[in-house]
């Protein structure tokens, strides 16, 4: 794993690959990271990212996040902007798992008010958030309202009294993207979708009680601001997306781009996972609007579990969730393209800006930003590893360079096979909880797949985006308890 | 299904990549529909022949009909709750188009008693290769998880 010779340096934690280092690209390549961790990068990560600078239509340059991985297409990690008339949308760009995002909630609990019914709180959260394979949420919805969750989002769920109506305004885009149309969505997507909303799911998902000690505090102000101002304070993190429904959706559109590419658009792609299609045609069109309709069920889905975790902490506490201070600090996204507003050389344009494996990320005075976070740029959440912990930062005027986007994750440095090989899910789980962290898993493998070596240093990354001007780090979160898939 | 099998290559690093073997198409079809299964369950033999499924397919080539054939399994599986195997299939290419028509066999998922392993959310075209070398069919696929 050495980076490629062409990589050259270019700015603070930021590096770029000239166009001429793959065949056919359009753009440079730029990755943003210390050299420390753009040389552990796989080698291929440069190779898609080269092979994503050759899409029609793709503007600037194509970009690497410093926890960027290989996927498969796209890196994960990997964000690119195209021109809306000339060019196109790839679902993988967003990834399968559509608006897989993040929501962190704070709370006026102390790791002391906690720490005795810590076993209660992860068993009872287990129980009501459920995770892992063939998993069903309590709430059982038909078609008709399903249709109307597709279109409004996280605004369907606290409209039906799951959840409050400031929750909305701390929801990247109040949780509902515009240009959803069902119409465009599989009967077989709904199928999928119907039982799983207040699902966690399984892989990388998870729910996690976390503590913020004063010497992880880096930022007191922006703290105060998101609402973290407690000694040893507990906050709620969890990582999860649209289930199954979105998985469909991308599947039926990445089975029928490919049938279509070469015949109806005329498209060529270096690789065949860049599946896309022109977005400007009827069929780029359809994507969008189901993919829309995906991330807002997946912004619903985050707004019932937070609502779970509302009734689990009253339930174990005795206490309404508003006297617990239960709310939500900041919901965003990781796996979408979005039309955006974007600070080019040639002026503002309006961009299809791909994340996939990546956050959006809006510097203060932003006008897109509710005036809550206009003053504080918006919250931005980079979930670790099991075993090391997550960073809230706030996003910066520096974001400008990376089309307003940051960090995800700590990114996996290993495959989930070699993880598996290396040391069996029981002996995480021990090793987890003589940390002090206490863990309730659907599958013992998939503990294996997640233990903290299998990641990247989640500090490194959030020290990177900071150098890099894309971030400020706020805080970092430790957990103490967690449910996974 | 004597000589089919397959094996998870340790490759893309966020997903699962396998390959498959058969002297057969529809042993290779078979042997990829196992390590679903295996992914699935930490005890996929566990899973009873209880219920049968007729599936039909169509596809331009053979790769995306393998493409599809195994996220009918993913729909099947989250859809309906039913983790299942090749019973019966025949693969025959027709007017420029493969068509996959047979049975499958398994049951409901039951937590508790199926011990459970990962979610795969869909099988995805990195990677994906379907051959015939001399010692009979091979494919690749990537799963992302």
């Amino acid at each position: 794993m050495t980076a490629p010779a062409a990589l050259r340096p270019i700015g603070p934690a930021l590096f770029e690959l000239p166009i001429g280092f793959g065949p056919g690209m359009r753009v440079p390549v730029r990755v943003f990271g210390t050299e420390k961790l753009v040389s552990e990068f796989d080698d291929q990560v440069f190779v898609q990212a080269a092979n994503v600078a050759t899409l029609p239509g793709i503007v600037g340059a194509s970009l690497c996040m410093p926890d960027a991985h290989w996927g498969y297409g796209f890196p994960i990690g990997g964000v690119a902007a195209m021109d809306p008339e000339k060019g196109v949308i790839s679902p993988g760009g967003i990834g399968f798992d559509i608006n897989c995002g993040m929501r962190l909630v704070r709370t006026d609990l102390c790791w002391r008010d906690v720490r005795p019914r810590l076993r209660e709180l992860v068993d009872r959260l287990a129980e009501r958030v459920p995770a892992g394979v063939g998993a069903r949420g309590f709430l059982h919805v038909d078609r008709r309202e399903f249709h109307e969750l597709m279109h409004e989002g996280a605004g369907w769920a606290v409209r039906r009294g799951f959840g409050l109506e400031e929750d909305l305004e701390r929801t990247e885009s109040r949780g509902c993207f515009a240009g959803a149309d069902p119409e465009y969505v599989s009967e077989r997507a709904i199928e999928r979708g119907l039982p799983q909303i207040g699902t966690l799911g399984s892989g990388n998902h998870y729910l996690e009680i976390q503590v913020l000690r004063d010497e992880h505090v880096f930022d007191r102000d922006l703290a105060r601001a998101f609402g973290l101002t407690l000694p040893e304070q507990v906050v709620v993190m969890f990582h999860c997306g649209s289930r199954g429904f979105g998985h469909q959706i991308a599947t039926d559109y990445v089975q029928s781009f490919l049938r279509d590419m070469p015949t109806k658009f005329g498209l060529s792609v270096v690789d065949r996972e860049l599946a896309c299609a022109p977005f400007a045609s009827a069929e780029g069109r359809a994507y969008f609007a189901a993919m829309c309709c995906a991330a807002n069920m997946s912004f619903a889905n985050r707004q019932v579990i937070l609502h779970r975790i509302r009734e689990v902490f009253s339930d174990v506490f005795g206490r309404d969730p508003e006297a617990l201070g239960i709310r939500s600090v900041y919901d965003v996204a990781h796996n979408t393209a979005r039309l955006e507003d974007i600070p080019t050389d040639t002026g503002v344009r309006r961009l299809l800006v791909h994340r996939k494996g990546a956050t959006r990320a809006l510097p203060p005075g932003h006008p897109d930003l509710p005036a809550v976070f206009r003053e504080t740029g918006q919250p931005v959440i980079i979930g670790g590893s099991m075993e090391t912990g997550s960073h809230l930062l706030a996003g910066t005027a520096g974001s400008v360079a990376s089309f307003y986007s940051s960090a995800h994750g700590s990114g996996r440095t290993m495959s989930r096979n070699r993880a598996r090989r290396q040391v069996h899910g029981r002996d995480v789980q021990r090793r987890m909880e003589e940390r002090g962290i206490l863990v309730r898993a659907a599958s013992i493998s998939g503990l294996a797949e997640e233990a903290g070596f299998a990641y990247k240093d989640v500090d490194a990354v959030a020290e990177a985006v900071e150098q890099a001007g894309l971030s400020r780090r706020v805080a970092h979160l430790l957990p103490v308890g967690n449910v996974k898939g | 299904m004597s000589g089919a099998g397959y094996a998870f290559v340790d490759d893309v690093t966020s997903d699962i990549h396998f390959r498959a073997h058969a002297a057969s198409l529809e042993e290779l079809f078979g042997a990829a529909a196992e390590a679903l299964l295996a992914l699935t369950l930490e005890d996929p033999r566990a899973v009873a022949a209880k219920q049968r499924e007729a599936v039909h397919l169509e596809e331009p080539s053979l790769e995306l009909l393998l493409l599809r054939f195994l996220n009918e399994l993913v729909f099947l599986r989250d859809a309906r709750g039913l983790l299942l195997r090749v019973s019966s299939l025949a693969i025959r290419e027709l007017d420029g188009a493969w068509r996959l028509e047979g049975a499958l066999e398994g049951e409901i998922l039951e937590r508790g008693r199926h011990r459970l392993a990962s979610e795969v959310k869909a099988a995805t075209p990195h990677g994906l290769r379907v051959s015939r070398g001399a010692a009979g069919w091979e494919a690749e696929i990537t799963l992302d998880v």
